[in-house]
């Protein structure tokens, strides 16, 4: 999360106060990213620092501050807003490996393991609906964010149903000496 | 107060020797009114001979289900007909509505059958449409409401009258997301106010929706979630990291 253009973002809508910006950030986000005044002000400095903010008032990042962006600044957050996040990270997923691990680990149902994780992340996942479901109309922002988790959460169980789908077709297969070479065979779809 | 549905030990066996399938093994599941649960396992798994026993469509091989505390096996063919029709409301994947007849229409349909006036029917379908935000799609045909709009008039015709039990069939399987979710909403408006529902899903998002989930693997029940913690726990700092 960038915080740095979350707050160009901010002031594009027009100048603004420090503490003003800390509050908008929080309820645009849905409040899921708490932000201490702090960081705010830090980030503020540098912005100012590269030529992105400009600053009226006593000096210094302090709340009597009014901030307003620049011309560069706002290049700075059309670029970003139209930069494709990374979405292709290593294959090293935490659960992915669990599962790898797994299968060389004599003894393990994995069927059961696979449950176990599946049944943790459906919980989570009604902890989410829960709160959905409690969710006003108009609280768009917080329903995205949600719907976000939601669709990130439910990705991970169909990961673990097809994985127990295709591990029941296996047959049995004797464990060789050397595990299979995943690694370089998925470095391809990388950049 | 008794259990809504309750199965207690149910197996279902397709077929002999060789080709024998048991398609349910040993199957315990109550639900209560008021509670919405979902059932999620793989194709094969077992979800839908488990819904079509609990709807008294289909007998188990062995084993005993209770509807509203009333033991089936002991009932004539007429009274399980009665109970199903007064108990028991099925929605489908395909929402299985008349094409011939208005959503109100097909809303009162089970009542009228069961020999409920028609005016009288029709005042009880109408509540319930305004229940689930449909008053203004009352008097529309099948072919002139969307598929989200169509499932709740589904819905609402499996709620209409005295029914305590609600089955449903992968009812957002041929919905978009949101549609989904407004179908889910709906359900589980339905369960808060006191229609027990159980709710066979492939799709987590849907299943998130119900008080429980059980899992079905291979006939069995393997696991089941843990009533939720709220969604409070979500928002504490670093939760989820």
């Amino acid at each position: 999360m960038s915080i740095r253009h979350a707050l160009l973002a901010l002031l594009s809508e027009g100048p603004k106060y420090g503490l003003q910006l800390r509050q908008e950030f929080e309820s645009r986000t849905g409040e899921v990213w708490p932000l201490n005044v702090g960081q705010v002000y830090t980030t503020l400095q540098r912005l100012e620092r590269d030529g992105f903010v400009e600053s009226e008032g006593s000096g210094g990042a302090g709340p009597q501050n009014v901030f307003t962006i620049t011309p560069p600044g706002s290049d700075e957050l059309t670029e970003w807003l139209r930069t494709p996040p990374d979405v292709i990270p290593p294959p090293r997923d935490e659960l992915v490996i669990k599962l790898l691990v797994a299968m060389r680990v004599p003894g393990v149902d994995l069927a059961e393991l696979l449950q176990v994780h599946r049944r943790h992340l459906v919980q989570a996942m009604q902890e989410y609906t829960h709160l959905k479901g409690e969710i006003a109309e108009d609280e768009v922002e917080l329903a995205l964010v949600v719907d976000s988790e939601l669709f990130r959460l439910e990705a991970i169980v169909r990961w673990l149903d097809t994985a127990d789908a295709r591990l029941k077709r296996l047959p049995a297969r004797a464990a060789s000496k050397d595990a299979p070479r995943v690694g370089r065979r998925i470095a391809g779809i990388r950049r | 107060m008794s259990a809504a549905i309750e199965l207690r030990q149910v197996s279902k066996v397709y077929g002999e020797g060789r080709a024998e399938v048991h398609a349910l093994r040993e199957v315990d599941l109550s639900v209560r009114g008021g509670e919405l649960v979902a059932v999620m396992g793989p194709s094969g798994s077992g979800k839908s001979t488990l819904l079509t026993i609990a709807g008294t469509l289909e007998e188990p091989t062995s084993g005993d289900v209770f509807i509203a505390g009333h033991e089936l096996a002991g009932m004539s063919r007429n009274d399980r007909a009665r109970l199903r029709r007064r108990s028991i409301g099925y929605v489908f994947q395909d929402y299985n509505l008349l094409a011939g007849l208005t959503a109100v229409e097909n809303v009162s349909l089970p009542l009228e059958l069961d020999g409920v006036k028609g005016k009288v029917a029709r005042a009880a379908a109408m509540e319930v449409l305004a229940k689930l935000d449909l008053t203004e799609r009352a008097t529309r045909y099948p072919d002139e409401l969307s598929g989200g709009e169509s499932q709740r008039v589904a819905i609402a015709r499996a709620v209409v009258g005295e029914r305590r039990l609600l089955l449903a069939d992968e009812p957002t399987g041929a919905l978009d997301s949101l549609s989904g979710e407004t179908v889910m909403r709906m359900l589980r408006l339905a369960s808060q106010q006191g229609v027990a529902g159980v709710v066979v899903t492939h799709d987590a998002q849907m299943a998130s929706w119900a008080d429980r989930v059980v899992f079905l693997r291979d006939g069995r029940v393997v696991d089941q979630t843990a009533p939720s913690a709220g969604p409070e726990s979500l928002l504490a700092p670093g939760a989820g990291k």
